[in-house]
């Protein structure tokens, strides 16, 4: 059951939090796209704010794809390319993309969630084994959600089976070299907390996650990024559902972190879904929020003209404060450590 | 129906400052920089020994809260259950060190 997007209510105001703080928060750059090629994927997490699962059938067009190639070969100032999903090696174009982006130039990232290599295509039945060399071969950024070092909270959250399989898929990206000191291949992991709580500082938790790791089952990896969960889609179902959503906005706007609020991501990237619109986010994209240029029209690949999109108004909304809390939030980790 | 410990209530602990506001905003104060910083303990360890004295003292507002800041902390469910197995093997270990109270008078009292 797909669950259907939410905004949040006006009581979180984002954009009154930041008129009193006398907070502006215009883009300072474009320099990375973030495009969102697929909603399906081979899992069905329990807080997934794309509400991706097996049976999604949305994909970014070949000429989506194109496009999007086309605005990295004539944009100079956009070094990088930032693919997510759903799990976005099931899209047919995936290698393509990825290899045609390389040859541009660009630095390319994947958003990996590990068990994909196991479980390959749930429509198609596609093995996708051959990710690790692949990613190699192309030099690719692979981060890769694990919310936790032990099994107890990863298949909670990712579902059951999730952490033994993401153990073997790390366990295939160390062999090829992710990971390991002097290889230049960078594999990243993504911390979330399983619940309505804020992640715990950055560095600690990547200290506690190597350490694990390391022993536990021999793997290694560069960086831990902390993430909050964003109060939409399927976390906001949870939320609703076990009464906890207003203490979770509650905890989110006390610990407004204005640090955190300047290096919000949106300020310098752009999130394209599947269709060819650009939000302001990925989680503005599955709220519908389109980004718009100073005459309110909506932005799209399509149209796209880079002075446009640089001078854009940002849409905000509450659950932006998921971002701004304590030691902010991002697809790169915590802004404000 | 009303009862007590009301989970919604614990917002209200700063309520503690009608009538007595200069003691509460010297408890806060303390209390804040006790569990609020890292110190010579990290704030991870200063949470689960909160956690564990929240059991012992059996407060259901310290449980929740301890039970969340472990969690921001970077606790994992482990340590959290260790915490409060360290709360009862204490309270254990002192109900029966009394026993040695007992043996001492219960010598008095036998011929």
């Amino acid at each position: 059951m797909q669950v259907k997007a939410v905004r949040e209510s006006s009581k979180y105001d984002f954009d009154e939090v930041l008129r009193r703080r006398g907070i502006d928060l215009p883009p300072l750059a474009i320099d990375t796209l973030q495009v969102n090629v697929t909603k399906l994927c081979n899992q069905v997490c329990r807080h997934c704010h794309v509400d991706a699962s097996p049976s999604r059938t949305e994909k970014m067009s070949p000429e989506g794809i194109a496009r999007c190639l086309e605005i990295l070969e004539r944009h100079p100032q956009i070094t990088k390319l930032d693919i997510t999903g759903g799990a976005p090696e099931l899209h047919p174009g995936f290698d393509a993309f990825v290899e045609r982006a390389v040859a541009l130039g660009k630095q390319v990232m994947v958003r990996h969630n590990l068990t994909v290599q196991l479980d390959g295509n749930p429509q198609t039945k596609e093995s996708k084994e051959y990710l690790p060399p692949f990613f190699a071969k192309n030099r690719v950024e692979v981060i890769s959600s694990l919310p936790y070092y032990q099994e107890f909270f990863t298949d909670a959250q990712r579902g059951s089976g999730v952490f033994r399989k993401s153990m073997e898929a790390m366990k295939r990206l160390n062999e090829v070299g992710y990971g390991i000191d002097g290889s230049g291949l960078v594999l990243n992991l993504v911390y979330n907390p399983v619940g309505p709580y804020l992640p715990a500082p950055q560095a600690g938790l990547e200290a506690d996650y190597k350490r694990e790791l390391k022993a536990k089952f021999g793997l290694v990896f560069n960086g831990l990024f902390t993430m909050t969960n964003m109060p939409i889609n399927r976390f906001r179902l949870h939320l609703d559902k076990s009464g906890q959503y207003d203490a979770y906005m509650e905890k989110l706007l006390a610990a407004f972190n204005p640090a955190a609020a300047a290096s919000v991501m949106c300020r310098n990237l752009i999130s394209v879904g599947y269709d060819g619109r650009i939000y302001d986010c990925d989680f503005n994209q599955m709220l519908e929020i389109d980004a718009i240029d100073r005459a309110g029209r909506p932005l799209t690949i399509f149209d796209f003209a880079f002075e446009r999109a640089l001078a854009r108004p940002i849409r905000f909304d509450g659950h932006c404060l998921g971002c701004t809390a304590g030691a902010g939030s991002s697809c790169g980790g915590a802004t404000a450590a | 129906m009303s009862s007590y410990y009301e989970s919604e209530d614990l917002k209200k602990f700063a309520g503690i400052g009608e009538h007595a506001k200069e003691l509460a905003d010297d408890f806060f104060r303390y209390y804040g920089s006790v569990t609020g910083t890292d110190g010579a303990l990290s704030k991870r360890e200063k949470a689960l020994i909160a956690l564990a004295v929240s059991h012992a003292l059996k407060c259901p507002y310290c449980i929740d809260a301890y039970t969340t800041q472990c969690l921001e902390t970077g606790s994992n469910p482990e340590q959290m259950m260790e915490a409060v197995h360290v709360a009862a093997a204490m309270q254990a270990g002192i109900t029966l060190v009394h026993s040695v109270q007992m043996q001492n008078h219960l010598r008095k009292m036998v011929l």
